[in-house]
């Protein structure tokens, strides 16, 4: 793992590969065209999610357009063993590694649950909307393995206003000081809902590693080749015991902070349109097509793919039912105290007011 | 029968709970090598090793914050905050996620962690060393929040307290870390939940709690030799979940009730009792339930703690108060 302050890059702009000293692409190439396939129906998946908040079936969405990338090619990297701890914008790396699991992402978002999710069953910690609080999660579960002995890596998912967090920074250095194997992957999409990076952080996030004692790479996010080598080395070394790595993955959100937000008022088209110009899928495509892997009937199969998964993510948010009223405490605690226990006797005693009437 | 120390109870009731369980663990600042500043964990890194007693980096959110990593990979961790003045740090991953992760799971990942915080004043320490932030956590629902006064519940509050799925914030009274009770190790006292009436009595009721019990009871034995009256003095034993059942009955029966804790008045647990009992024993209540309790005010300097926490006289004239109304 190099300290360089070489950003990692395998695609260039155009989608020609490029040569790396370090980091190299173990995929098949069935391997390699279903990365095109998971990019692809990420975005469509992340494209109804926008569609669903503005027709009102999702209460609010958090937009991961442009960074497909960065998530797809992270997420593939890890193994079924290896844990994930995400922020609120995941939805990539939830798909790659739970597939139509990510439904669960727009029932939080459409308010008929909260996280709702067993994190036991995929190795998924809850959405963390509190910015940077689960890196210390992430580190405390690396840690347990670790003592246990288990064969695992953790990664834990933020963004570059997250870097800002003291939660974040202290997972940076409980991680280091037990060595723990974490791989910190930070989204640096340029920009915390209405804040630019510049206002955010007066150095690389990467850096910040070698400052705690472990290794930092800077790597194209938008690269989904880069970002899959640059994980995969990391996750490595952290199942074979050589500590945390940190990955700052340059990327940009081509859309809203979230549906409520409003971009045009704290960036320019000049700087969207620089951005469009760079996102990830149409890269990516173009290497395809450069590697001779790219054919007309691929690009069939994956928008069939895209259709058919969004049509399922649309009918299963239309048709997801309200939860049921005992959703409020059933939950809580796995005991729940006397006091709530007749408060809700008393609420049901009300509830049975209006049952009485119907 | 020993004569044991709190803080021996606690010490004790880690080192069994580490031996019967091996998923048990401990971390926080200080808590190896120096055994914690006031010697809770004394000698336990030595006799379990360095993982199960983990000295951490000086960083309270991120003792709190692993703990809850550490619960996910299936461990029991027990994090210490070195005082109550320092817990704040971890408050956000307290409310946020250790709280709640259990209902934001839709109850499928527990949450096994206790929190150790010595709490309280009364010992002439510096600023940010004597508070009583219990309401903070009694205010966040799925937390659990435990406060013995004695050695015999110190050790077996902190055993129920460890062997509890929902996590638990265990405040342990500082100044009471030295008080000496005839007690032989390992005990089993009252379930989690469950007040307990300390001394019977007929014309009053004294709630306390935690560092508040051993004044509630001199008050009581005041109150007896000067005649004012025959006091019952409850001690809660747990404010989350709070045993309303013992409350009430005691109130319903002596017909008055002073609550007296060191923390605030204002919103404090002083508050809650009241209007419970008041709600369900009013037809039996000759007096407003009134406080005895700190000022609402930052803790004060160590010169003039005794003003402002109750002790005995205080209390006493607070009694003489519902008993003139």
């Amino acid at each position: 793992m190099d300290h360089s302050d070489e950003q990692v890059r395998l695609l260039a702009e155009d989608g020609a590969l490029l040569e790396h000293d370090t980091y190299e692409v173990d995929l098949s190439e069935d391997g390699l065209r279903d990365l095109y396939r998971q990019l692809v129906v990420v975005r469509r998946i992340d494209v109804e999610g926008n569609n669903l908040q503005r027709q009102g079936q999702l209460g609010i969405w958090a937009p991961c357009l442009g960074q497909e990338a960065a998530q797809v090619g992270s997420a593939r990297a890890l193994g079924p063993e290896d844990w994930v701890f995400p922020s609120y914008r995941e939805h990539g790396v939830i798909y790659v590694r739970a597939g139509m699991e990510v439904l669960r992402v727009l029932a939080l978002f459409r308010g008929a649950s909260l996280s709702g999710w067993d994190p036991q069953e995929h190795h998924l910690g809850l959405y963390s909307i509190p910015i940077g609080t689960h890196a210390l999660h992430a580190v405390g579960y690396a840690i347990g393995a670790k003592w246990d002995g288990a064969e695992l890596c953790v990664a834990a998912y933020f963004g570059d206003g997250a870097t800002s967090e003291g939660d974040t920074n202290e997972a940076f250095n409980f991680a280091a000081v037990n060595a723990a194997p974490v791989v910190f992957f930070c989204q640096n999409n340029q920009w915390a809902i209405s804040v630019p990076l510049s206002k955010q952080m007066a150095a690389p996030v990467y850096k910040r590693a070698f400052g705690f004692g472990f290794p930092g790479v800077q790597v194209d996010g938008n690269d989904v080749l880069a970002v899959y080598a640059v994980t995969k080395a990391a996750a490595d070394r952290a199942r074979d015991g050589g500590g945390p790595t940190l990955i700052e993955a340059i990327t940009y959100r081509l859309g809203a902070h979230t549906t409520t937000d409003d971009p045009t008022r704290y960036r320019t088209v000049d700087e969207l349109d620089t951005w469009k110009a760079r996102e990830p899928i149409g890269r990516y495509r173009a290497f395809l097509e450069k590697a001779g892997l790219f054919s007309e009937e691929l690009e069939r199969d994956v928008q069939a793919e895209a259709d058919r998964v969004a049509a399922e993510v649309r009918a299963a948010v239309e048709h997801l039912p309200d939860p049921p009223l005992s959703d409020l405490v059933d939950h809580v605690y796995a005991d729940p105290p006397a006091t709530l226990r007749s408060q809700w006797r008393r609420f049901e005693e009300f509830e049975a007011q209006f049952a009485s009437e119907a | 029968m020993a004569q044991i120390t709190m803080a021996k109870a606690l010490n004790t009731a880690l080192r069994d709970a580490m031996e019967a369980d091996d998923r048990v663990v401990l971390l926080g600042e200080d808590v190896g090598t120096l055994g914690g500043v006031f010697r809770i964990t004394d000698g336990l890194q030595k006799d379990f090793g360095e993982h199960r007693v983990m000295d951490t980096p000086l960083a309270e959110s991120g003792i709190m914050g692993v703990s809850i990593g550490l619960a996910l990979r299936g461990y029991r961790p027990v994090p210490e905050m070195q005082f109550d003045g320092f817990s704040y740090p971890a408050l956000d991953q307290v409310i946020s996620h250790l709280a709640k992760y259990r209902n934001r799971s839709k109850g499928a990942q527990a949450m096994p962690v206790v929190c150790r915080i010595p709490y309280g004043g009364g010992i002439g320490a510096v600023e940010h060393h004597s508070e009583s932030p219990e309401t903070l956590y009694c205010h966040t629902a799925g937390l659990k929040v435990v406060t013995p006064s004695s050695a015999a519940d110190a050790y077996s509050l902190l055993r129920q307290s460890i062997q509890d799925d929902d996590p638990v914030i265990f405040l342990e009274p500082k100044r009471r870390y030295w008080a000496k009770q005839e007690v032989d190790l390992p005990v089993a006292t009252e379930p989690i939940g469950t007040a307990k009436v300390l001394r019977p009595g007929d014309d009053l009721t004294l709630v306390a709690y935690g560092p508040m019990v051993k004044v509630a009871l001199d008050a009581a034995d005041a109150a007896q030799e000067e005649g004012v009256g025959s006091l019952e003095v409850i001690d809660l034993r747990s404010l989350v979940p709070l045993d309303e059942e013992t409350l009430v009955a005691s109130a319903s029966r002596t017909g008055r009730m002073v609550v007296v804790h060191e923390a605030p008045e204002f919103l404090g647990m002083g508050a809650e009792v009241a209007a419970r009992v008041t709600e369900a024993a009013f037809f039996h209540l000759e007096a407003p339930v009134l406080r005895c309790t700190g000022l609402d005010i930052p803790y004060p300097p160590a010169r003039l703690e005794e003003a402002h926490l109750p002790g005995v006289d205080r209390v006493l004239w607070t009694v003489q108060r519902t008993l003139d109304f």
